[in-house]
């Protein structure tokens, strides 16, 4: 079931980048190694700038005076990346299918009704078969969210970068939705910034600990075996109080 | 319900109003009796009727071209950094000039039939269409825009696909505004000078003491401006059922 992006998927690399807003120093000087094909996890506490060392990779913002960011090829990210925020940002006057090929419209390069057709399969895929011509507001946040997921596939970018995006979920629904995020977004490069450690550990091949004023980021720790892990895994919950720690040590030093 | 709460409002105005007379006891040209008006309305109804014709005719055109022009202009003004700074200002001053005064301008220059009173009905509702929109256009979820972007949209294509339909709530509040205030710009338009309509047989009546027929032509007005109102609402409630959904149906 799993589609992955045609070649491998590059690195990201981050170079000296820099960001403060209004005299308050985010970060500077920030060198990031993101391996391709892999899930990093990005965690902290909140505010140290996680979310917005993503906006970078993304492009939405600029790196600074001095910083890059590029791919491991050589290339550049904007353009070649696709974004899963907070909100499932489905636009409510479109179907569920509108909203999944919501890029084809919005660049105009394949013929709708074709981009249709996909996101219809899409759709199936995350477990939305029937509800393909169903607007947002009938849909539940699980529901809605799956929406996003179909829309982040449709894109097929090797880049993946996802900003808390099952954050506002029940904890079933984003049990469930961890696993299907983990198992169709499998060989890109991926980035998901988060608070919960065990979140992290489930879908990450990587987790690195983003902390202190200006932000740096700690060794990445890898957890044993592929994701997506089983949380009852001892070796994850030892790690999961591991990473719980660091946190409550990263907030008490801020 | 709404019908029942509309006709006890109704009722209520008329028993209000003949208890005035009753009391004020003044002479029927200076006040009629709902029963005078009443009987104005059947007997007088061709007359009525022929004015109407024309005077409804000004508002829905006036309505749609005014609708027409505040959408494009705030689709210019979105789309082109030039005419955010040359049109803008020239729109904002515009609006200082007061529309009575500029009407017996356009009476001169479009002349005493239709045009000048659509032209009167389009400055007067343009501006809180076009402000509306130009509003909703601006304010378009940043969530929205940057994933436009990473998706590396078209710029053209992120307003006619995303700003445009995002803004319509806001487009649809201008145009119920619009609807409201349209019947003031034909009826000005009317009263600089017109050979027909109601607000010409409004003022005709008026100089010639007849205050039941004006009163007529005032409930006929004010019954289409209601029916105006309520049908551009259901309209556009059905039009733009997506957001209509989060909007309390009889409010």
């Amino acid at each position: 079931m799993t589609v992955s992006a045609k070649a491998p998927s590059p690195d990201i690399v981050v170079r000296s980048a820099a960001l403060s807003f209004g005299g308050d120093v985010l970060f500077d000087g920030l060198n990031v190694h993101l391996p391709g094909g892999r899930c990093t996890c990005l965690l902290g506490p909140s505010g140290v700038g996680k979310s917005s060392l993503l906006r970078l990779v993304a492009g939405l913002i600029a790196p600074g005076a001095g910083g890059k960011v590029s791919a491991g090829d050589g290339g550049m990210i904007a353009g070649r990346a696709v974004w899963m925020g907070q909100s499932d940002s489905l636009m409510p006057w479109l179907s569920a299918r509108g909203n999944v090929a919501v890029g084809a419209r919005l660049r105009g390069d394949t013929p709708y009704s074709e981009a249709l057709a996909r996101a219809d399969d899409l759709l199936a895929r995350v477990g939305l078969k029937g509800r393909e011509a169903d607007r947002p507001a009938s849909l539940s946040g699980g529901m809605r969210q799956r929406v996003a997921l179909a829309r982040t596939l449709f894109e097929d970018r090797p880049f993946v970068l996802m900003d808390e995006p099952f954050s506002s979920l029940d904890a079933i629904t984003r049990f469930m939705l961890q696993e299907e995020a983990a198992r169709l977004l499998a060989g890109r490069t991926a980035v998901l910034v988060t608070h919960d450690p065990l979140e992290a550990l489930r879908i990450g091949h990587e987790v690195l600990i983003m902390a202190g004023r200006p932000a740096t980021l700690g060794e990445s720790i890898k957890p044993p075996g592929d994701p997506p892990r089983d949380p009852a895994d001892p070796r994850v919950l030892a790690l999961q109080g591991e990473l719980l720690r660091h946190l409550t040590r990263a907030r008490e030093a801020a | 319900m709404i019908a029942l709460r509309a006709s006890i409002t109704f009722a209520g105005l008329i028993v209000l109003w003949q208890a005035i007379v009753t009391i004020t006891d003044l002479p029927h040209y200076l006040l009629p009796s709902p029963m005078r008006v009443a009987a104005t309305l059947i007997e007088r109804s061709d007359v009525l009727w022929e004015n109407t014709l024309i005077t409804v005719l000004e508002i829905v055109l006036g309505l749609i071209l005014g609708v027409a022009c505040g959408a494009i202009c705030s689709l210019t003004l979105m789309a082109s950094r030039l005419a955010r700074r040359w049109l803008m200002p020239v729109l904002l001053a515009s609006q200082a000039i007061p529309t009575f005064a500029i009407a017996p301008l356009l009476v001169l220059w479009f002349g005493y039939g239709l045009a000048s009173k659509i032209v009167m009905t389009v400055i007067v509702i343009f501006f809180s269409v076009a402000s509306a929109f130009y509003d909703g256009l601006r304010r378009t979820d940043p969530a929205w825009l940057d994933l436009a972007q990473t998706m590396t949209a078209r710029p053209a294509r992120v307003l006619w696909f995303l700003r445009v339909p995002a803004a319509l709530p806001s487009l649809a509040t201008g145009i119920r505004v619009a609807s409201v205030f349209a019947p003031i710009g034909a009826i000005i338009g009317e009263w600089v000078g017109a050979s027909r309509g109601l607000g010409y047989l409004m003022l005709q009546s008026n100089a010639r003491m007849q205050i039941d027929m004006l009163f007529a032509a005032l409930l006929v007005l004010a019954v289409f401006a209601v029916a105006l109102y309520a049908l551009v609402d259901r309209a556009l409630r059905r039009l733009i059922s997506w957001d209509a959904d989060r909007l309390p149906a009889e409010d």
